[in-house]
C-alpha cells in the first residue's frame, strides 16, 4: 500500500530528478575519497562540505514549498523545525563524546559541568541511543508544528496573521535556546562533536557516508512530497490553497488537510536540521533566527513556487551564490539578497522553473497566432 | 422517529426566530422562513435586509445568536459547522463562479463529487469507475467534454458558469442556496440562468436570493421580502408587489 502510494507521484521528469540527486550523492563522494588530490576531478573535502550543506537546505526548502507552494500556508519559521530536528541530532553527538570532553565528565557534557550542572536535565535522558535520537529527530518538530498547527488552523488563522505567529514562534525558541538554564548550551549551542555510531565524524569517509544520506534524504523528501501531492489529497490541498471557503463549503474539513502537510512538511525540515549538524559541526540558537527562516522561503521564491524541483534549484542556486559572495564581496551580500527579493517579486513570479513554463506558453501562444 | 427534544418537521428547511446581531447591528430580528422539499423560493429585499446574512447561518458559516435552524425534520444546523452541514446536502453557490483555477475542469468536478472528505482516505484513493461515470455524465450535461483536461484558470466566463453548476451537480445537494446568480449579467444570459435553475429544480429544493425583480418574475416561485431582518411578506410576485409595505421599503422614504 505504502509502495503503491510513494509510486502514485512518480512521473519521467520526477524518475529523472530522483536518479540525478541520487547520482550526485554517490559521485561527489566517491570522487573525494577514490581520485588523488592531483586530478582535476577530485572534490575537496570543503567542497563535499559545502554541497552537503546545499542538500540540507534544499530538503528544507522543498519542506517549505509543501506548506507555501502547495497549501498556501506561509510560514516564516520553518527554521525553527530545522534548529530542533539539529539541536536533538547535536545532543546524541554531545552524549557521544563521552569521558573526551575538555572535562572528562562520562555523563555530563562540557557546558553543563561548567555551568555546575550535578545531574543530567531530564530530557537529555535516551540520547545517547542513537535510534530515540533519530525518532525524536522527526517527533520534536512534529509536535510543536501538530500544536501550532491544531490551535492556528481551529481557529482559522490564516495569512499574514499566521506568518507572524510562525515568525514569533522561532523568534521566542531563539531567545529560550540562548539563555544557559535551558540546559542546551546556551549561546554557544552544542559543538565538539567526536563521534557518530562509532566513527570519527572528522573522517572523510563518515563526512562522505553523511553527503550520501542527505542526498537520499532529499531524493525519498522528493518522491514523499510528490506522492502527497499528486494523490487526491493534493488536489484537494490545493484547492483549499486556492480558495479555502469554498472547500467548507463542499464539505471538506480544512484543518485536516493543513494539520497534515504542516506536520510532514516540520519532520522534514527536522531531518534536515538532523543531517545539517554533524556535517558543519555546531548547533546554536542561531539557527533559530528570523533571518535564516525567511531566507529560506527566498529559496522557494527563486526556485519556483508550487513546484518540486524549483526549491531545490533555488536552495542550491542561493546559497551558491551566498558562499561566493560573502566570500568575494562580503558586504554585497545583503544587498544581493534584498535586490534578489525585488528581482523575482517582479520578473519571476513562478521563480526559475516557472521562466521555462511562461517561455513554452509564450512559444505556444506565437505558434498558435501563426496560422490566422 | 419523534424523538422529544428534537422538533420535527416536514418542512426542509425550517428558521424559528433566527437573531444574529453584528456589535449592536441586527443583521437578523427574529426571522422565521419555512422551505418545503421540492420547492424553489425567492428572497428578495433592499441592500441590508440580511438575506446574505440568512445564507451564512443556514451554511454554518455564522451562528445564530438565538432561534432555531433545522434541516431535514432533524438536524440541528445552529450546531454544525460547514464541512457537516455541506455533508448533510446543502450546497451554496456564489455570486462570483468560483472554481479551482489551477485545477483541471475534470478534476473541480471530482473534488465537488459527493463522497470522500476525509484527507487521510483521499491520501490513498484513486477514482473509482462509478465516480468516473458519474465524472462523463456531468462532464456531458455541462456539456464541457472537450475542455475537461483544460485548467478552469482558462475557461472565459461563462465556461466558469456552467463549469460551477456541473459542480453543484456533482455535489448533488438537497438544498441548493444560490446568491445572486445573475449580477452582472445580459438579459439573454439571466433568461439561461432561469431556465437552468428551474431544470435543477426538477430534483432539488432551491432558495435563490436576488436583487433582480425582472429575473425574479422569469423564475414564477413564490417569492419571501425581507427587511431589516425579518420577512416583510410572502407570497407571488404579484402579490407582494401589490403589498404597501413591499412599495415603501424598495421605493424608500
Amino acid at each position: 500500500m505504502i509502495t503503491r502510494f510513494l509510486w502514485q507521484g512518480m512521473d519521467r521528469n520526477l524518475r529523472l530528478c530522483v536518479l540525478l540527486i541520487l547520482a550526485v550523492g554517490i559521485a561527489l563522494p566517491l570522487a573525494n575519497l577514490i581520485l588523488a588530490a592531483t586530478n582535476p576531478a577530485h572534490v575537496p573535502s570543503w567542497v563535499l562540505q559545502l554541497f552537503g550543506k546545499y542538500l540540507c537546505y534544499a530538503l528544507l526548502a522543498l519542506a517549505v514549498d509543501l506548506v507555501w507552494g502547495f497549501c498556501g500556508i506561509l510560514s516564516l519559521g520553518h527554521g525553527a523545525f530545522f534548529a530542533l530536528g539539529g539541536y536533538c541530532m547535536g545532543m546524541y553527538l554531545m552524549r557521544q563524546i563521552g569521558t573526551r570532553g575538555v572535562y572528562g565528565n562520562p555523563i555530563l557534557p562540557d557546558f553543563m559541568v561548567f555551568l555546575n550542572y550535578k545531574e543530567l536535565p531530564w530530557f537529555w535522558h535516551g540520547f545517547d541511543h542513537f535510534w530515540f535520537a533519530a525518532i525524536m529527530v522527526v517527533l520534536v518538530p512534529s509536535v510543536l508544528a501538530f500544536a501550532l498547527g491544531w490551535f492556528a488552523f481551529r481557529s482559522r488563522v490564516t495569512g499574514v496573521y499566521l506568518s507572524i505567529i510562525t515568525q514569533a514562534m522561532t523568534f521566542a525558541l531563539m531567545l529560550a535556546f540562548f539563555r544557559n538554564d535551558m540546559g542546551l548550551g546556551g549561546n554557544n549551542g552544542l559543538t565538539d562533536f567526536k563521534d557518530i555510531l562509532g566513527y570519527s565524524v572528522q573522517a572523510s569517509e563518515t563526512r562522505a557516508v553523511l553527503f550520501f544520506a542527505s542526498a537520499v534524504a532529499l531524493a525519498l523528501g522528493l518522491v514523499i512530497s510528490a506522492a502527497v501531492v499528486s494523490s487526491r489529497f493534493g488536489k484537494a490541498l490545493t484547492a483549499v490553497r486556492d480558495a479555502e471557503s469554498r472547500m467548507r463549503f463542499l464539505g471538506y474539513r480544512v484543518e485536516g488537510f493543513k494539520l497534515f502537510v504542516f506536520v510532514l512538511s516540520a519532520a522534514m525540515a527536522g531531518v534536515a536540521g538532523a543531517l545539517y549538524v554533524p556535517q558543519v559541526g555546531i548547533i546554536n540558537p542561531g539557527e533559530f533566527a528570523p533571518g535564516n527562516s525567511i531566507e529560506a522561503v527566498l529559496w522557494v521564491a527563486v526556485g519556483g513556487r508550487g513546484t518540486l524541483v524549483g526549491p531545490i534549484i533555488g536552495a542550491v542556486l542561493v546559497n551558491f551564490g551566498k558562499t561566493w559572495l560573502t566570500g568575494a564581496l562580503p558586504e554585497v551580500w545583503l544587498f544581493a539578497l534584498g535586490a534578489l527579493f525585488i528581482v523575482v517579486t517582479l520578473v519571476l513570479p513562478k521563480g526559475i522553473v516557472g521562466l521555462w513554463g511562461q517561455m513554452k506558453t509564450r512559444s505556444q501562444n506565437r505558434k498558435a497566432r501563426a496560422p490566422a | 422517529m419523534n424523538a422529544p427534544t428534537v422538533r420535527s418537521t416536514s418542512a426542509l428547511l425550517y428558521l424559528s426566530g433566527v437573531t444574529v446581531s453584528f456589535d449592536g447591528f441586527r443583521a437578523l430580528n427574529n426571522l422565521s422562513l419555512l422551505i418545503e422539499p421540492g420547492e424553489m423560493r425567492a428572497i428578495i429585499g433592499p441592500n441590508g435586509a440580511g438575506k446574505t446574512t440568512m445564507m451564512d447561518v443556514v451554511t454554518g458559516k455564522t451562528r445564530p445568536d438565538t432561534g432555531e435552524v433545522v434541516f431535514d425534520g432533524q438536524a440541528d444546523l445552529t450546531k454544525l459547522d460547514e464541512a457537516s452541514i455541506a455533508t448533510l446536502g446543502i450546497g451554496r453557490k456564489f455570486q462570483k463562479p468560483t472554481v479551482f483555477e489551477s485545477h483541471t475542469v475534470r478534476d473541480n468536478l471530482l473534488l465537488a463529487l459527493a463522497g470522500l472528505r476525509s484527507w487521510y482516505k483521499l491520501l490513498l484513493a484513486t477514482p473509482t469507475r462509478e465516480e468516473n461515470q458519474r465524472l462523463d455524465q456531468i462532464l456531458s450535461i455541462i456539456r464541457m467534454e472537450a475542455q475537461q483536461h483544460m485548467p478552469a484558470a482558462r475557461l472565459s466566463h461563462g465556461q466558469k458558469q456552467w463549469l460551477e453548476i456541473g459542480m453543484l451537480l456533482a455535489q448533488d445537494p438537497k438544498l441548493l442556496l444560490v446568491d445572486e446568480p445573475v449580477a452582472g449579467m445580459t438579459d439573454v444570459e439571466t433568461e439561461t440562468t432561469a431556465q437552468v435553475l428551474r431544470e435543477i429544480n426538477k430534483t432539488h429544493s432551491v432558495v435563490v436570493v436576488e436583487h433582480d425583480m425582472s429575473f425574479v418574475r422569469a423564475l414564477g416561485v413564490k417569492v419571501t421580502v425581507l427587511h431589516e431582518g425579518s420577512m416583510l411578506a410572502e407570497g407571488t410576485l404579484d402579490q407582494v408587489s401589490a403589498d404597501p409595505r413591499v412599495v415603501e421599503v424598495y421605493l424608500g422614504r
